[in-house]
């Protein structure tokens, strides 16, 4: 089978489209589904808070919708494009459509934490429901970072030339920068979504500590990002560092191999890094006197889980610069 | 594109090391995250304690770090040794 490049181009387009959209839609529906899943509940103990309940379910399940929004724009952009008949754009489109796929998961799955228990808290504490649903509008949309990172990277891959850059490695490095970003994006959205769950928790359960619950809430998600970053920069050296054309298959391997190792290594420490924060977030609210404490505990705890995924940060630099 | 034996034996340590050090770091990540926010939980239970709970909690991240160590190790190995 011999077909020109145009085709090659054109079926990795729509291959990264389907990709894209198929594996973003997973987080927001679960996300929606498990916030729907707490508004039932909720409104099963306080039928005639009913109105309040069913306004915050949807309000929170339009922002767990956004990521999946994300991944429809980019698959929509994969669809309709035209794209330069270069073999480079082969694996252009398909890692947009990976990064764009793989990113939307965790900040969909995540951001319908907060939403499900926003609806639980109301049916709790319904004179706090203004409260509550400002605290998950912040909470939700800091989740939706990842997802934001995933869109940023996989625009910059669509609309960045790389036609004067030797096809081996570089088809390499921007599937690498793909994968980086998008694995990395899983852990650190649902990571950011138990810290917002167990914050609108918090509040319902104390009203009084309110400012406080939220202000830690936004120090612990700040953290939860750091993974995600790590998968950013080193996305973003991939993208932006010249490599000499090579010959063999190594080179490439090594840089595809930097970024599944940092996409990778970054899940796990972004959803420890989350579910440490909902603790602390959960237990401060409910222990006032506590609070400093907690807050020092958490985030000495967080640097220690921190620690794997510097480790991820050192292999895939080590695999860029000197393998 | 010319694809030698010594040339995948290579390609092969880097994707090794790679998914060694990516897989590697979920375990630890997730359990020592589970390891500190049960230390917090602890703390908002009885905040008297909180220096004793810090300390047992560092030690047992220093143990469940050993595993992601040793995925380091073996990707280092990979690149810099085997190879």
């Amino acid at each position: 089978m011999d077909f020109e490049i145009q085709t090659w181009v054109k079926m990795s387009a729509f291959a990264g489209g389907g990709i894209a959209m198929g594996l973003g839609a997973i987080g927001a529906a679960v996300g929606e589904g498990n916030a729907a899943q707490s508004a039932n509940q909720a409104i099963s103990r306080q039928p005639e808070l009913s109105g309040e309940i069913l306004k915050t379910l949807l309000v929170g399940q339009a922002i767990a919708e956004s990521a999946a929004i994300f991944a429809l724009v980019v698959a929509m952009t994969l669809l309709f494009s035209t794209f330069s008949a270069d073999s480079i754009m082969v694996s252009v489109v398909m890692s947009a459509g990976l990064a764009m796929g793989l990113g939307a998961i965790g900040s969909g799955a995540g951001s319908g934490l907060p939403a499900g228990s926003a609806c639980t808290g109301i049916s709790r504490q319904p004179k706090m429901s203004s409260k509550i649903t400002t605290n998950m509008l912040i909470g939700s949309a800091v989740c939706q970072t990842p997802s934001i990172f995933a869109l940023v990277t996989a625009f910059i891959l669509l609309f960045t030339t790389f036609s004067g850059r030797p096809v081996s490695p570089t088809w390499a490095a921007i599937m690498g920068a793909g994968l980086a970003v998008g694995l990395a994006s899983i852990g650190s959205g649902l990571g950011g979504g138990l810290v917002a769950e167990k914050s609108c928790e918090g509040i319902a359960r104390q009203p009084n500590s309110s400012g406080s619950t939220t202000m830690l809430m936004l120090l612990a998600q700040a953290v939860t990002q750091t993974p995600t970053i790590y998968g950013l920069l080193v996305a973003f050296i991939l993208l932006f560092k010249s490599s000499p054309a090579a010959d063999s298959i190594a080179p490439a391997i090594a840089l595809l191999g930097s970024g599944l190792c940092m996409g990778l290594g970054a899940i796990g420490p972004g959803w420890g890094i989350g579910y440490s924060g909902g603790m602390a977030v959960r237990w401060s609210a409910r222990n006032e006197k506590a609070v400093t404490d907690i807050t020092k505990v958490m985030l000495l705890g967080q640097a220690g889980v921190s620690s794997t995924a510097i480790y991820s940060l050192l292999i895939a630099l080590v695999l860029i610069f000197i393998a | 594109m010319a694809i030698e034996g010594a040339d995948i034996v290579q390609a092969a340590a880097y994707i090794g090391a790679s998914l060694a050090m990516g897989l590697g770091a979920l375990g630890p990540g997730v359990g020592e995250g589970m390891a500190a926010a049960k230390t917090c939980e602890a703390i908002g239970k009885n905040p008297k304690e909180a220096g004793l709970l810090t300390r047992t909690m560092l030690v047992g991240q220093a143990v469940t770090e050993s595993t992601g160590i040793y995925s380091l190790v073996i990707a280092l190995l990979l690149l810099f040794v085997v190879v």
